[in-house]
């Protein structure tokens, strides 16, 4: 008995350990590896730094990599900015079937893969796609607009991207508000700013913050949306390492633009976490 | 004498449906107002109405003499004790208590200051710094009142606050609410649909049923002289018939039950004609028992029987008579000791006052 559900315990682990093992642990190890040694002749290779040397000496890639960082918390801001009323209008306004019309609303466009949602904005935003052609046949614009290849651009894609990210935890914690609590809160003499700052955002806290960790590491990471919306100006830290790997065949700077991705966001993880008084657990469980 | 609240025919509709239909009361200053009622009544509406969360269709509300209506709740000068609470989770309960002083602006010092008062006068000092989820339910339920006495309001709303705790914290609770409210000199106006905890706190009471008050009284009012059927049901256990007015001699009526079971009663001022249809309410505890018929001479209600049932729950015991023809009433056991060896099937006699049944005409 004890046997057979030490075996069951054994069968349930495998498929974990080897997803963690397989797909996590060995790349990384190996990716590590990698990314220290240097290439010192004709299939030989010496361990050095020289590849995070040439990171740090390359004005370029610093650069690119601290836009990347500041523009994924922007998109992360504005993804909270306008998905804190979404949720707070699903969660404590819509009743019954409205509400979960709504909430399916958000998940409609994950129907569609992200290639296609893609090419949805940029036949929106190019130059002979809709908003275009509106704003001429309005009379505001006297030729084609293009709205597309700029940070603007790429920065709705971003938002569009991750709008259900943060919806939903939002919406999970939003709901185990109790209403009275707010009814409550303007009992007591509360006006509805203070109501909301006093109480609605403490409760929705732990939302708030795992939703803003999965929009920012989504963010860091897209590699299609920047590729497609943004313009030159607009290079994002993930086209450089494929750049590295496939283009210019240099694993070696590439595994270590990587493993500078995954330091930058777990530092922005977890100085956030640190900033707001929130645990990984609480934020998570 | 000042009141504190007015009501002047509110009504409150949702769609089709009427939950507060013409209600119209006073709450004098610094008294004890209970609306009492099933669940599903509409007393909630009423406390809602009161406290701003919902506009009425129709009427008035005034505190103090002056007119609630377009008043934000955040504005009124009544607070109110939730149902579960409501206690803030993410405040400890300093911050708790010092919330509605904050949103009046009230210096630091001055607040703290206050809180310590007002946790003091609820038996619960030096809790400032307790998280809401460390104290126990009457804790709780004391800082919630504290929480609302603190801003010092014309009138404390009070929405069935015992419901969630067990029956001996209940008991407790409900001479403290009475204390509490006798120590902040503070009107309050509580909604339950418990009527031992309405009965035993309030000053006057409300019985509400399908949007309308049935009758407005004290305690003893509503138990000794109900004015409808429902209240007479409502409030205490009885035993119910329906019956036909066989008789009628000035206030004295005779009264026919459908199983056949003949009682006397009093009118009470109620127009009932022979013929007519009606309601009898007779009290348990109303009804006297005896071993010997000759001991029951001066009541003009009298039944031999024999006890079908002994229903024993210590001093509100009760057994069961059934008489000849099948009848079965609902009799409280005097706990004085003559009556400790009945048993299933002794034979017994009951009798009781035609003063003591209480007769409605049946409605429609």
């Amino acid at each position: 008995m004890r046997n057979q559900a030490r075996l069951g315990f054994y069968l349930l682990l495998t498929p974990l350990l080897l997803w963690l093992g397989l797909l996590i642990i060995i790349p990384h190890i190996d990716m590590a590896l990698l990314s220290l040694r240097e290439r010192v002749g004709v299939g030989r290779y010496a361990s050095s730094l020289a590849n995070y040397g040439t990171f740090f000496g390359e004005p370029l890639y610093m650069w690119t990599f601290a836009r990347t960082a500041m523009m994924s918390v922007l998109a992360t801001v504005i993804t909270l900015i306008i998905a804190f009323p979404v949720s707070y209008y699903i969660a404590k306004m819509a009743k019954g079937r409205t509400q979960s019309a709504l909430f399916l609303l958000c998940l409609v466009p994950f129907w569609v893969s992200e290639l296609v949602r893609t090419f949805g904005w940029m036949i929106l935003l190019r130059e002979t796609g809709l908003f275009s052609s509106l704003l001429q046949w309005a009379g505001l614009a006297d030729g084609p607009v293009e709205m597309l290849y700029n940070d603007a651009a790429m920065m709705v894609g971003l938002v569009y991207t991750s709008m259900l990210f943060m919806v939903v935890p939002l919406v999970t914690t939003l709901e185990s508000l109790d209403d009275a609590v707010i009814e409550a809160g303007y009992d007591l003499g509360g006006s509805g700013f203070s109501v909301l700052r006093e109480i609605v955002i403490p409760h929705a806290m732990p939302g708030i913050v795992s939703g803003s960790i999965v929009v920012f590491m989504l963010s860091l990471g897209n590699y299609l949306t920047p590729t497609m919306l943004g313009g030159k100006d607009s290079l994002w830290f993930t086209e450089l390492i494929y750049s590295q790997f496939i283009v210019r065949f240099n694993w070696e700077l590439g595994a270590a633009f990587g493993f500078m991705l995954l330091f930058l966001s777990s530092v922005i993880v977890w100085g956030t976490l640190r900033l707001t008084g929130q645990t990984l657990e609480k934020t998570m469980g | 004498m000042a009141t504190d609240l007015d009501c002047n025919t509110l009504t409150k509709r949702f769609g089709d449906t009427t939950a507060v239909r013409d209600v119209s009361f006073s709450v004098e200053q610094g008294s004890f107002f209970s609306i009492l009622g099933p669940s599903g009544c509409g007393k909630t509406t009423i406390m809602r109405m009161i406290a701003g969360f919902l506009e009425p269709t129709g009427g008035d509300i005034r505190i103090k003499g002056k007119s609630m209506l377009n008043v934000p709740p955040n504005k009124r000068p009544v607070n109110m004790v939730f149902q579960h609470l409501a206690l803030f989770p993410m405040m400890n309960i300093a911050e708790n208590i010092g919330y509605g002083l904050r949103r009046a602006g009230l210096p630091k010092p001055e607040i703290t200051r206050r809180v310590g008062e007002v946790l003091e006068r609820v038996n619960l000092p030096g809790i400032e710094n307790r998280k809401v989820d460390e104290l126990s339910g009457g804790q709780k339920q004391r800082v919630a009142i504290a929480r609302c006495m603190v801003l010092e309001p014309d009138v404390l709303l009070l929405d069935e606050p015992l419901g969630a705790l067990d029956l001996k914290l209940r008991e407790h609770m409900k001479i403290e609410l009475k204390a509490l409210q006798a120590t902040f000199d503070t009107t309050f106006v509580y909604i339950t649909h418990d009527q031992s905890e309405a009965l035993v706190m309030s000053d006057q009471i409300a019985v509400m049923n399908g949007g309308v008050f049935e009758q407005v009284g004290t305690a003893r009012d509503l138990y000794y002289r109900p004015d409808t059927a429902f209240v007479a049901g409502f409030v205490g256990d009885s035993n119910r018939w329906r019956g036909k007015v066989e008789q009628a001699d000035g206030d004295r009526i005779a009264l026919r039950t459908a199983e056949g079971l003949l009682i006397n009663s009093a009118t009470q001022g109620r127009d009932l004609r022979p013929g007519e249809e009606a309601e009898i309410f007779l009290r348990p505890e109303a009804i006297r028992v005896a071993h010997d018929s000759a001991d029951l001479a001066q009541f003009d209600n009298r039944i031999s029987g024999e006890v079908s049932s002994l229903l024993f729950n210590g001093a509100a015991s009760r057994i069961l008579v059934r008489d000849e023809i099948g009848e079965e009433i609902e009799v409280t056991l005097p706990q004085s000791g003559e009556f400790a060896n009945l048993a299933k099937g002794a034979p017994v006699h009951i009798g009781w006052g035609g003063d003591q049944t209480t007769c409605f005409a049946s409605r429609g």
